[in-house]
């Protein structure tokens, strides 16, 4: 196992070096930067302009910078923010909590309804409700995700005024940030209601986030669900007068459960680009939508930074799933 | 961190979360309990840090006056100083030396990490300046260390000296008479830090500290920043002119204009700025909100290559202006929060030539101007838009569509240019465009500031502001003579005649002043806009 | 199921595109995807003669008209207008055409150079095979909106480079699946039969190989459309894609969210719902061509 783990690790070596080199030269081609987009209608000087793209090393041929940048690197430093001169980690670990708490939110909003409602179509394979869900499903794979969050944001905050309007938490409670992750911050404060205010702001964009993967879940729960009670050892099982109810949930689900954590696991990816657009719309904190304003900014150590922090992240939890997936089911790795 | 700071405070809190418990419950939301004055501002963005010295943009600006103190004050709401860390100033005979006499017994704030062992003095003001002025000031590299509103107003050239004179007396002096120069030292980047902070941090080896966690001697303390999310302060108990009526002040972060208007009709916040035009209809009838307006002092534009055929013919500029639909420009994309223009300056500006009247939206007669100046038609051209939301053009894209639909109806065949914001102005002020859309902001209420800057023969060269690259010798003759003459009423003459000459030649098509409005909850007492954009809390109540 | 094959394996053998198509036909929905995309595509071909106005023509004195069947509304603009009084019908329906090519040349251009990509890395291997798999194992490790984000903001924000920028993003899924199609055909005894028999690269790449590939990849294709369509409106919604007054469905999207909050739904409903109910057709229609040409990937 440890074996095959170094050997995936070694993998992906090329993939993270090649991540930095097309982060650092797609960031280098940007029209303008960040200096220029900086200015205001007055603009800048050309000697003032070139002044500070030297203070910032932007004048120097790019090999040099990018032997640099890969120097700063193996130190651990990602650099500073040409906006807000704060360490581009420094940055990146403050808002990435809010991503996270929101993604997983999301996806166990996507899973506590997904598996089930799979579960169910697949049970009544062919009748109306198997047809409701399957139909719901396919709209919700098919949704727009920005015209869905408006359209909830619509209904829910400013019609029935039910749900807030956007950010994390009601801004008159006064939370330090320990864990950056809300939920537990409210609970670790001496204001622990507030909790409540955290889940609901919580509500509306962990739905949105949620709407893309709790269709695929639901698809994939209800064919990995038909294809396992087809098996032979389910009819055997059946045959032998276990209950029906164990068949299903004890015997069948076990194993219909194996390419749906699959499933689960890559639609991380999936997550965090559904995120860019669900932190644009509901003002959320995180770095989906740092990283879209640093682009716009011209941000370059802030883009390059948060592209390589992003996709490492991707590839831990690919990788994490893979070798969970290993675990459960080992034919995977003797097959390799 | 500090988890649980000050357990006198949290006991305090908790006795009001007590008594304020049962009615929100009883609502059934379970919102936050509050006894002390929290005034919510839905701010449009994060600050880029929170030293004004350093910054462009008003969104950093706001983020940071309450923290702060000048040496003169805008009295809020009016372009009008006042004393504020200075008590008073003399200037000499030959103006060019100021001497301000500084206020004694003034705090500075306490933190974490900070603790003042003394009051205000001149080696706060000093610090503060010597730190954008000198290179070799130990602060002056932090940070990035770009003053870019000192150089602008010409800080640099202005000042001959500054010395400390005694603790409390601070003396400039000045390489040239300069009228505006006090007006300059309200303006934000004249902030004061704390001399006696910057040396701490220097010494605990963060200098850049000064610029995110703000120590100031303004109305409230900084609390807690987060990005994107929120920036709190509190009520500075030992301000020098009496603590502020509100016991907390916060900003909401909250970048989308819809979503500003919705958080305050749900009283998630009280004063909302920068909305949506299409909303304000709405917001005048909103029980429990009030729309403050104010007009603006500014101006959008769409400025002719006068440098390019065939718009270096006077005629088809004429015609052109004569051929776009100001009217349906503002009643689509500025609504109730914008007025036509008329001339390059706002009305709200002295020496406004009332006596102009508009070019009429005449297709016709523009059609036969055009055949005048022996334009052959249809001519391909470009409108050019930029890509942000500006004070004075909420939706550059949807006038350049406007305009690009009434320009067909003539003959000009337009297509719309966009580029990123920096890149767009590089390129329109190297004269790439044929048609360029931008406004400007005055920064002191000077009508120079605008028709000089923007229309004068300097700026015409590649790379100036004057965007219509339009040198007029009759124009720049009169503007530069307004700048010598000190009589007022001589001045308002010759700029009164400048804007006849731009009326005639119409090297733009002025399209509007913006109204700024702001909406407010009706709870929100002695809130007032600013004419220069800022936002400013430190007199505002709560009812 | 069981039934289909029964009656195939008895009597007599149909050919496989009656086949396809007979097994295409039992599903409901992919038969309502194709018709509502025929539809589609018949209005946006024909957009000049059924749109009622032209996309950007502006009516100054009819701003935000509500549709006929609110008060207010005019028969003239049947689902309202916009914000500079244009029809929203019409726009909706000459943005139409924009959705389809968008859907089309993106899929073309990834399937093209993706297919490509992959024979070259199964059938070539080595070094070669590495470098694009590791290039493409880059590409996955972004998530795709943010690169598309990053593409366009490098060639400028236009509808033909958020198209160049949705293709390189979705192109690892076509290499991948080509890739992995040929390592398995190359396994097999009639490859290796046409190869002692001295059929060159690349006739062997083209008429033994490609044909086997080619059913996952026309399922892939019919699903890449769907999303090419959703991401270049995405796109478009965050002002970087299609530019107005182009009326691409994103931007349209972009334009009028502003309204949301004053009441003027309509500018803000139609196009999202153009967007939901595309996608929506040709997902169907994907299912139903997985179900008909692959058996094996049936529900997957």
């Amino acid at each position: 196992m440890l074996r095959y783990i170094a050997s995936r690790l070694l993998v992906l070596v090329p993939t993270v070096l090649g991540i930095v080199l097309l982060a650092f030269f797609l960031v280098r081609q940007l029209h303008g930067d960040a200096v220029e987009a900086r200015s205001g209608e007055r603009g800048i000087t050309a000697e003032q302009l070139a002044e500070r793209r030297h203070a910032l090393g932007l004048d120097r041929p790019l090999y040099e910078q990018f032997g640099a940048y890969l120097g700063q690197l193996m130190q651990g430093d990602l650099g500073k923010s040409y906006v807000t001169q704060r360490p581009v980690i420094d940055e990146f670990l403050e808002l990435f909590p809010a991503t996270i708490e929101l993604s997983i939110v999301a996806m166990i909003f996507a899973v506590v309804i997904g598996l089930p409602a799979g579960i169910l179509a697949a049970l009544t394979r062919g009748s109306v409700l198997d047809h409701g869900v399957m139909g719901a499903a396919l709209a919700g794979y098919s949704m727009p995700i920005f015209w869905w969050a408006i359209l909830l944001i619509v209904l829910f905050s400013n019609i029935l005024g039910l749900t807030p309007v956007s950010g994390r938490l009601d801004v008159l409670y006064y939370i330090e940030p320990t864990t950056g992750f809300m939920l537990i911050d409210t609970l670790l404060s001496d204001e622990p209601e507030s909790f409540w205010s955290a889940l609901r702001h919580l509500i509306l964009p962990s739905v949105v986030l949620g709407t893309i993967p709790l269709a695929v879940i639901a698809r994939m729960t209800r064919s990995a669900m038909l294809e396992v009670l087809g098996e032979d050892y389910i009819r055997t099982a059946r045959a032998k007068g276990l209950s029906p109810f164990r068949v299903v949930w004890v015997h069948a689900l076990r194993n219909a459960l194996i390419p749906v954590i699959t499933v689960i696991g890559l639609q991380v990816g999936t997550l965090l680009a559904g995120a860019v657009l669900t932190e644009t719309i509901f003002s959320w904190p995180g770095v989906g939508k740092w990283l879209i304003d640093a682009i716009g900014r011209r941000d370059f150590p802030a883009v390059q930074g948060g592209i390589l922090l992003i996709a490492v992240t991707i590839i831990a939890v690919n990788l994490a799933v893979d070798l969970l997936y290993g675990l459960i089911n080992p034919r995977i790795r003797h097959q390799k | 961190m500090n988890l649980r700071s000050g357990t006198l405070r949290t006991k305090a809190r908790r006795l009001a979360l007590a008594t304020a418990a049962a009615t929100t419950l009883l609502a059934g939301l379970g919102g936050p309990a509050f006894a002390a004055k929290t005034l919510v501002y839905c701010s449009e963005g994060s600050p880029e840090n929170f030293n004004p010295q350093l910054n462009t943009t008003g969104t950093s600006f706001d983020a940071a006056r309450p923290v702060y103190d000048r040496l003169v004050d805008f009295v809020p709401g009016t372009t009008q100083t006042r004393p504020g860390l200075a008590e008073s100033w003399t200037v000499s005979e030959d103006g060019l030396t100021y001497e301000f006499k500084l206020r004694r017994g003034v705090k500075f704030h306490t933190s974490k990490t900070f603790t003042p062992t003394r009051d205000f003095n001149a080696d706060d003001v000093l610090f503060s300046f010597n730190r954008m002025w000198k290179n070799d000031s130990p602060y002056h590299g932090v940070s990035g260390g770009a003053y870019d509103y000192f150089g602008d107003m010409g800080m640099n050239e202005m000042l001959k000296s500054i010395d400390k004179v005694d603790d409390y007396t601070v003396r400039f002096v000045l390489t040239a008479p300069n009228a505006p120069f006090i007006a300059n030292l309200a303006m934000d980047f004249a902030t004061i830090l704390s001399a006696e902070y910057a040396d701490a941090m220097l010494k605990a080896g963060t200098p850049e500290k000064v610029d995110q966690e703000p120590i100031g001697t303004g109305a409230f303390t900084f609390v807690q920043y987060q990005k994107d999310a929120i920036i709190r302060f509190k009520a500075f108990d030992a301000y020098w002119a009496g603590k502020p009526k509100l016991d907390n002040l916060v900003f909401a972060i909250t970048t989308d204009a819809s979503t500003r208007w919705a958080k305050l009709k749900a009283g998630e916040c009280q004063v909302a700025p920068y909305p949506n035009p299409q909303d304000i209809e709405v917001m005048k009838a909103t029980p429990g909100v009030v729309l403050m307006q104010q007009p603006g002092l500014n101006v959008g534009y769409l400025a002719f290559n006068t440098q390019k055929a065939p718009f270096d013919n006077k005629l088809v500029r004429q015609a052109l202006s004569m051929a776009i639909d100001k009217a349906a420009i503002i009643k689509a994309v500025y609504g109730a929060a914008g007025q036509p223009a008329v001339n390059p300056i706002p009305p709200t500006i002295w020496s406004y030539n009332k006596d102009i009247t508009d070019y009429p939206y005449d297709p016709e007669k523009a059609k036969a101007l055009l055949a005048q100046a022996q334009v052959t038609l249809p001519l391909e051209t470009d409108i050019w838009a930029m890509p942000v939301q500006r004070p004075y053009n909420p939706d550059a894209k949807k006038v350049a569509e406007l305009i690009q639909a009434d320009l067909a109806a003539v003959g000009f065949k337009a297509k719309i240019v966009t580029y990123e914001w920096g890149e767009y102005r590089k390129r329109c002020q190297n004269g790439e465009h044929q048609m360029c859309q931008l406004g400007w902001t005055g920064d002191n209420g000077d009508p120079d500031n605008f028709l000089y800057t923007l229309l004068g023969c300097d700026a015409a060269r590649p790379g100036g502001g004057n965007l219509a690259k339009w040198c007029n010798k009759e124009f720049d003759d009169l503007v530069r003579k307004a700048q010598q003459v000190p009589d007022m009423a001589e001045r308002t003459k010759l700029y009164e005649q400048a804007q006849v000459i731009f009326h005639e030649e119409a090297p733009w098509f002025v399209i509007a002043h913006s109204l700024v409005s702001e909406p407010v909850s009706d709870k929100v007492v002695n809130y007032k806009l600013s004419p220069l954009g800022s936002h400013e809390f430190k007199e505002v109540d709560l009812k | 199921m069981t039934t289909t094959t029964d009656s195939a394996g008895t009597g007599h053998h149909p050919s496989p595109l009656a086949a396809f198509w007979r097994d295409f036909r039992r599903n409901r929905g992919a038969l309502g995807g194709l018709v509502f995309i025929v539809i589609v595509a018949l209005a946006a071909l024909l957009a000049p003669v059924v749109a009622p106005h032209l996309p950007d023509v502006q009516d100054r004195n009819a701003f935000l008209v509500p549709p006929v069947w609110v008060a207010g509304g005019d028969w003239r603009y049947i689902l309202g207008t916009d914000d500079v009084g244009r029809d929203i019908l019409s726009r909706i329906i000459w943005g139409a055409r924009l959705s389809l090519s968008i859907g089309a040349i993106v899929v073309t251009l990834s399937l093209a150079i993706g297919v490509l990509l992959g024979l070259l890395a199964g059938f070539l291997g080595g070094l070669f095979d590495q470098g694009i798999m590791r290039l493409m194992d880059v590409l996955m490790a972004l998530p795709s909106l943010l690169l598309a984000v990053a593409i366009v903001a490098v060639l400028g924000p236009s509808l033909a480079n958020a198209m160049i920028a949705i293709a390189i993003v979705v192109l690892p899924h076509y290499v991948r699946l080509t890739r992995a199609t040929v390592l398995t055909e190359l396994a097999k005894d009639y490859v290796t039969a046409s190869r002692i028999a001295g059929a060159g690269l690349w006739r062997m790449m083209v008429i033994v190989v490609l044909p086997n590939c080619l059913a996952p990849l026309i399922v892939q294709a019919s699903l890449g459309f769907s999303s090419a369509i959703l991401d270049a409106a995405a796109l478009g919604f965050l002002g970087l894609g299609a530019q107005p007054p182009t009326p691409e469905w994103g931007t349209m999207l972009a334009d009028a969210k502003k309204f949301v909050q004053s009441g003027q739904w309509w500018v803000v409903t139609f196009p999202g719902l153009a967007i939901l109910l595309t996608v929506l057709a040709f997902n169907l229609l994907g299912d139903g061509l997985r179900d008909a040409l692959d058996p094996k990937l049936k529900e997957r």
